[in-house]
């Protein structure tokens, strides 16, 4: 009798013990926002948004030309890694066994964990000095280059799921190797495949290391990508080391702003893997 | 006699180092139901599979011999050109899942590149539904999922998808196994309808099955054809030993 009262005590303790620790692995998540929002939000108006920079010691300013650079190095790293990271997967998914295949996979775990910031100092070695200027461009490439591994990743694990009998379908009615991957594999991975392409803007979106050495940062407004650009977390990376406390409020504003963009790609890929999933 | 529509010779398959058919020599006609049969692993999928080209998809996959398809030879042609000829069901229903029963059912085309004016691709769908007999049942939702629909429902989606490139001859790898007592009754009456317009090859497990539908029936054992001939005959008077105990349920 005494025993089983026992059982049952351990059994609710354990399970208490569960949900606490869960609960204690989101508080950190939870203060984060809410220390970023606090700080963040009273520097946030519509000038922020449309404004540049202002001098020291001048009041205002806004991170315009951060959240422009930003869009532009995302979109550049997006235009390199999602085609090259989407084929790199599918070859992956098809060639389960040959060694080439099994060389590049271990590449890609191996390219996941080398650090941004040596990223940054390849791409400046490589790009910067061999084109003579910091630009958008380069920037683009190396986000490009962290990227890539969620991508090819994501896009393999998704493809690895399909089962073998729709590519049969396909492959029986006379259609290509190439068009039954293009039309009924990739389509039928579709969801895995955004979700995976999201989760790796996400994942560079804030990447502050590897743009130091190659886009660097610009106090104006560029649009070409040769030139140096500014990007959010560049910006808060040399406001938030600067004495001003004026530039400070900047700082936790752009925060707040790529904190809230990250936070939009994540919901839209939770939605994207719920609405677009293929049942087979 | 009738000239055949397809001739198998001196026709041998691997995969890898083993030999997995031996020497089969058949001749399938025109508008007759051929059955394969056999006990399980003796090489039925492998023998359809040879005849679309699908065997050569696996890896180490290799054959030998001849398959003509009236005079052409089929290892000498375009495989892809081949496999709209000769259409292919499987044994687990496999629309596609990202499309609806219209989609699938016109797939052969678009799939392909084809392009149909909208009347022709209505008109092919209704022809190829009604053919499988589904079209009365899923006339009203034709836009929805073909992935929705039951698995006999789906298998009949299936036989319409191939039906729809208007083929020679329909390879049927065991359409039923996966299907309730109903659903393969509707597909076997389908079948006998079906014949009229093609020539059809099933595999089946079942020999019971084979005795109902099909007009010629090859027995297959390990490989090798011990027997094919008219049904009728196989079933009543088996010339092989092995034959006969195959379908007095002695192994299999
Ligand atoms: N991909 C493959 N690689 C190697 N061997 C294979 C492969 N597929 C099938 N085999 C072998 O080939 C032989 C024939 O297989 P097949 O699928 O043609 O048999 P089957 O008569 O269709 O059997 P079942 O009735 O179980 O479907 C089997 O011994 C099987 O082990
Ligand atoms: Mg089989």
């Amino acid at each position: 009798m005494n025993n089983i009262f026992k059982r049952t005590v351990k059994d609710k303790a354990f399970k208490y013990i569960i949900v606490l620790f869960s609960f204690i692995s989101v508080v950190p998540l939870i203060f984060i926002l809410l220390y970023i929002f606090k700080n963040g939000i009273s520097a946030i108006n519509l000038k922020f948004f449309t404004h540049l920079p202002k001098p020291v010691g001048e009041k205002g300013g806004g991170i315009s030309n951060a959240i422009i650079g930003t869009f532009m190095i995302v979109i550049i790293a997006s235009l390199v890694a999602i085609p090259i990271g989407i084929i790199v997967g599918v070859f992956l998914s098809e060639n389960k066994k040959s060694r080439f295949a099994e060389f590049v996979r271990t590449s890609t775990d191996i390219l996941l964990s080398i650090p941004s910031i040596v990223i940054g100092i390849v791409a400046y070695i490589w790009l910067v000095k061999s084109m003579g200027d910091f630009s958008a461009l380069s920037g683009g490439i190396a986000l490009a280059i962290m990227m890539l591994p969620v991508i090819i990743k994501s896009t393999e694990e998704t493809l690895k799921l399909i089962p073998d009998h729709l590519k049969e379908a396909s492959l029986a009615l006379g259609v290509p190797y190439y068009r039954t991957i293009l039309k009924v594999i990739l389509p039928a991975g579709i969801s895995g495949i955004i979700t995976g392409i999201l989760l790796g803007i996400a994942r560079i979106a804030g990447e502050t290391a590897p743009l130091l050495f190659t886009a660097f940062g610009n106090p104006f407004m560029n649009i070409n990508i040769l030139r140096p650009v500014n990007a959010l977390p560049l910006l808060i990376y040399n406001y938030a080391m600067s004495p001003y406390h004026q530039w400070h409020k900047i700082a936790w504003g752009a925060a707040l702003v790529l904190i809230i963009l990250v936070l939009i790609l994540n919901i839209i890929a939770k939605i994207v893997i719920k609405k677009w999933k293929v049942q087979f | 006699m009738e000239s055949a529509i397809l001739k198998i010779e001196n026709f041998y398959a691997y995969f890898g180092e083993t030999e997995i058919l031996k020497n089969i020599n058949l001749s399938i006609f025109p508008n007759q139901t051929t059955a394969i049969m056999g006990p399980s692993g003796c090489g039925k999928t492998t023998l359809i599979r040879c005849i679309n080209r699908m065997h050569e998809f696996v890896q180490n996959a290799r054959v030998s011999g001849k398959i003509f398809l009236y005079d052409q030879d089929i290892y000498s042609s375009n495989p892809i050109v081949i496999r709209r000829k000769i259409g292919m069901v499987f044994q687990k229903p496999n629309p596609f899942p990202t499309m609806s029963i219209y989609e699938n059912v016109i797939s052969g085309f678009t799939l392909n590149g084809i392009k149909l004016k909208k009347s022709e691709k209505d008109r092919i769908v209704e022809d190829s539904l009604k053919k499988a007999e589904l079209w009365d049942e899923v006339k009203n939702n034709i836009y929805r999922k073909g992935t929705f629909l039951s698995g006999g429902q789906q298998q009949r989606l299936c036989i319409a998808r191939a039906l729809a490139m208007n083929p020679d001859i329909l390879l049927l790898d065991e359409p039923t196994s996966a299907l309730d007592p109903k659903s393969t009754s509707a597909i076997e009456s389908l079948i006998i309808e079906l014949k009229k317009t093609v020539t059809i090859i099933i595999v089946t497990h079942n020999t019971a099955q084979a005795a109902r539908i099909s007009d010629r029936t090859a027995f297959l054992y390990l490989g090798e054809m011990i027997e094919y001939d008219i049904t009728e005959k196989m079933f009543t008077v088996p010339k092989d030993k092995r034959t006969e105990e195959y379908l007095t349920g002695k192994f299999g």
